[in-house]
């Protein structure tokens, strides 16, 4: 019988009721968000034709920096109790941790898409040239990018003495790509200018890579002493 | 299960130095020592939590810890719970793991440790000795073949740990391997079938009785 699927489900469920209760990571994201989108729509006109060149980049960098707080948290929980020990003596996959702490922090960052988008609307005075639909794979992909890297490279700083600093340290530049997809297809939408083809294709292979290359490498930091 | 030649190195520090032992199964082994022995860290070896610089480790017949870690069973000193969960949330994600999906058996594994399945209380709200009592709950889980507990008994009252005492004696009459690791020797004299004295990292001496070595 494969357990695999069943245990990321478990972990899944396990990390979604900690974080109701706790809402450790959740109120975390929505502060700093909420904090972006304040100070700089006192920074810049927001109705002028320039922000809808701009609010594409300052959105994403928004979503990512606030995205490393939940991304922090994610194996600190792990860590107290020395909870990680229980897993790794069980006969459970590394994958199936790493997979169902992947989707955790996606359903949490995409959560936090779903409460600031309206309000970078609002502030922004935001009006889509392209077609908004193309938004959906866009954000999907984009998060997923993040959160998959971001879930990895926090499990490998898990260990060192100054944990918050290097996850940043490590996965802003290898975000960049993915970053950079995602600014440009944002701007795209909104501007209506160019296609987004490309850059979800583009997001579309990062994920992959990525995907694959952490779920094969996750065993070795999982064990990692 | 059998050790060989095991060397555990932190950095320039050998915790573990050429420690060679074999122990009979279905015995209770009381594991003995100052701080800084190697005790937990043999432990911790043998659970597959530290991979031995030179050496091996055979468990059930196996030198590969991984392919045997379900007739395992662990308990370290910290309570390896979320303190958030109820312990009955806890053990049902544990179970998990072990691909038991049956809250029969978790709750039974937490009337053995005398406990309530039914406490609403997050795990982080108990006393200290509900909290070991529910983590070796956690290590019963899968009904383990072998049982490796570190400390159970700190910060335990002294009526607790007999308590826990008494389901170790019962346990290894039912035929399950334990090891105790513990500073509180005097509560497994009579439960015990063999001291093993760990110093600097070298297994010193066994001996069946703990008053020949005080």
């Amino acid at each position: 019988m494969n357990k695999a699927p069943n245990i990321t489900a478990a972990t899944l469920v396990k990390d979604i009721r900690l974080e109701w209760r706790s809402k450790d990571a959740i109120n975390a994201m929505l502060f700093f968000s909420l904090l972006v989108v304040v100070i700089f729509s006192f920074a810049f006109d927001p109705r002028a034709e320039e922000s809808r060149q701009i609010v594409g980049g300052l959105v994403w960098v928004a979503f990512l920096f606030a995205a490393v707080v939940a991304l922090n948290q994610t194996w600190a929980r792990e860590l107290r109790n020395q909870v990680l020990d229980a897993y790794r003596v069980s006969p459970a996959p590394a994958n199936s941790i790493f997979l169902a702490k992947a989707l955790g922090n996606f359903l949490f960052v995409v959560i936090l898409e779903g409460l600031m988008t309206p309000l970078f609307v609002v502030f922004y005075n935001l009006r889509a040239l392209g077609p908004v639909w193309q938004m959906v794979p866009v954000a999907a992909l984009g998060t997923w990018a993040l959160v998959v890297n971001g879930t990895f490279f926090s499990a490998m700083s898990l260990r060192t003495r100054s944990r918050e600093i290097m996850l940043p340290l490590l996965l802003f530049p290898i975000s960049i790509p993915a970053l950079l997809a995602m600014v440009r297809a944002t701007s795209a939408v909104l501007t209506g200018e160019e296609s987004t083809s490309f850059w979800i294709a583009l997001l579309v292979a990062y994920d992959v890579v990525f995907t694959i290359v952490s779920l094969f490498l996750f065993e070795t930091v999982l064990q990692a002493e | 299960m059998a050790v060989s030649n095991l060397v555990k190195q932190f950095g320039r520090f050998a915790a573990l130095r050429g420690v060679s032992a074999e122990f009979a199964p279905g015995r209770l082994y009381a594991i003995l020592g100052d701080n800084g022995a190697g005790k937990t860290t043999l432990l911790r070896t043998v659970a597959g939590l530290a991979r031995p610089t030179r050496g091996t480790v055979t468990l059930l017949g196996s030198n590969e810890i991984r392919a045997v870690c379900h007739r395992i069973g662990y308990m370290a000193h910290p309570s390896l719970l979320y303190d958030e969960m109820t312990g009955m949330e806890n053990l049902r994600y544990f179970a998990s793991l072990y691909g038991v999906a049956d809250d029969r058996r978790c709750a039974d594994a937490i009337r053995a440790v005398k406990l309530d399945p039914g406490l609403e209380r997050p795990v982080g709200q108990y006393s200290q000795g509900m909290r070991q009592r529910m983590s070796l709950a956690r290590a019963l889980l899968n009904d383990p073949e072998i049982l490796l507990l570190d400390e159970p008994f700190s910060n335990v009252d002294i009526h607790s740990a007999q308590e826990m005492v008494g389901l170790l004696a019962a346990m290894r009459k039912s035929g399950k391997t334990i090891f105790v690791v513990t500073h509180q020797a005097t509560l497994l004299e009579n439960v015990a079938d063999e001291f093993v004295w760990m110093d600097a990292g070298q297994i010193v001496k066994r001996t069946q009785q703990l008053a020949v070595s005080t």
